[in-house]
């Protein structure tokens, strides 16, 4: 996974930042202040293997992220993951999915070109013969109020 | 003994006929001698699944994973390019004129379709519009549903897509659609019990054939299907961790 250059962001300017992930990868991206929004009556749907690598990603997921589905495919999850995003929100979810158990969340998701889009997500563990194959996530249209609320709430967990 | 065959109570009434004659077919390919039970709502199928009395199933996804996990049902083929969608539509002169625009408190015309209810509700979310926020007025189908909008007996009404395109000219020019869903990947699928097990291959095999002949092509039409697609195991378990995302 590569890092963000001024080059993605369509001809707009943001805001660099360094991102650590759970396994210690870092990368620098660029965030721009332009929510996309979520097109309404859809849904997102990607799979990825136990560790997080997208396996499945379906046209609203390719056209949200702004990436092509070559390029998503073989990438770790957190590719989309935008800065304003509080660390602890994605350990919740991961003990709780490890665990087996269903984990629902809003989540602010970075695109290839810098915006972003709000979703409530939901993700499932894939479980077959007793064990976890993987990982279903589906993401739906969010109500502003809980968009503002969570907004207000991640800022005060960053 | 025959083999105990029904249709999920969504199906669309106009294919009733068509679904007889699908069964003869099936009989007659299979050579089994099956029996096809209609009922009357999703309740009294399900409780026919829970007391093991079906043997082949064309399901609503609702009931795909307690078939498929609890009942040990096996996946054998889903309609091609006919994903199950569902519109919100109200009164044509309503003032609503998108989700946001519904208030909590609203009275829904619904009917008892799990699966067209739970997606309608989700529709919902982005007015803040929860399950408790919502009265149901319950409906036995979709054209009292669309009566009720029409009466402006409801502020909205939950309706299977393709039931909204069967509905007539008259009573569609009377309503507005909100909201359809593009969802894509949720379908109903044709699942055989435990005791026709042996059989799985050679009836996916038969279905996924039909369409290369005229008679299988008018057997098709007369059902409201294309052609019929194999469905795998995984094709199967994929949906129902979808669904499972989806329980509000």
């Amino acid at each position: 996974m590569r890092d963000m250059t001024p080059d993605d962001l369509g001809g707009h300017s943001g805001e660099e930042h360094t991102l650590t992930y759970f396994d210690g990868f870092r990368r620098k991206v660029i965030v721009v202040d332009r929510e996309v929004p979520f097109p309404e009556g859809k849904l997102i749907v990607s799979r990825t293997d136990p560790i997080g690598i997208i396996t499945h990603a379906n046209p609203i997921f390719v056209e949200m992220s702004g990436y092509s589905e070559q390029e998503l495919i073989g990438e770790q999850h957190y590719i989309l993951r935008h800065p304003d995003m509080p660390a602890p929100a994605f350990k919740d979810l991961w003990d709780t999915i490890s665990k087996g158990i269903k984990w629902h969340g809003y989540v602010k998701n970075l695109r290839k070109d810098g915006a972003y889009y709000w979703v409530y997500a939901t993700v499932v563990p894939n479980i077959r013969d007793g064990q976890i194959v993987g990982y279903t996530s589906v993401r739906r249209k969010p109500s502003r109020r809980k968009v503002e609320e969570m907004s207000a709430l991640y800022k005060t967990l960053r | 003994m025959p083999h105990l065959l029904t249709i999920s109570p969504d199906f669309n009434t106009k294919y009733l006929s068509g679904w007889f004659v699908f069964n003869t077919w099936l009989q007659k390919s299979l050579g089994e001698a099956i029996h096809l039970e209609l009922f009357d709502d999703f309740e009294s199928c399900r409780n026919a699944i829970t007391a093991d009395k079906i043997d082949l199933i064309y399901a609503n996804p609702y009931d795909a994973s307690l078939l498929l996990r609890d009942k040990g049902f096996a996946p054998v083929a889903h309609p091609q390019s006919r994903p199950d969608e569902a519109i919100i539509a109200v009164n044509a002169s309503s003032p609503v004129g998108r989700i946001e625009d519904f208030k909590p408190g609203m009275r829904v015309s619904a009917t008892k379709d799990p699966e067209v209810n739970m997606i309608c509700r989700i529709m919902l979310e982005p007015a803040d519009i929860g399950p408790n926020d919502i009265q149901i007025v319950q409906r036995d189908n979709y054209v009292l549903v669309a009566k009720d909008l029409m009466k402006q007996e409801a502020d909205a009404g939950f309706i299977l897509a393709e039931t909204f395109n069967d509905l007539s000219p008259m009573i569609r020019d009377q309503l507005k659609v909100i909201l359809k869903s593009q969802i894509h990947v949720i379908h109903h699928m044709l699942l055989v019990g435990p005791k026709l097990a042996g059989k799985a291959g050679q009836l996916q095999q038969l279905l996924c054939a039909m369409g290369q002949d005229d008679k299988g092509r008018a057997i098709l039409r007369d059902i409201g299907v294309n052609a019929w697609d194999p469905s795998s195991r995984e094709d199967a378990e994929f949906m129902i961790d979808l669904m499972d995302t989806l329980i509000v």
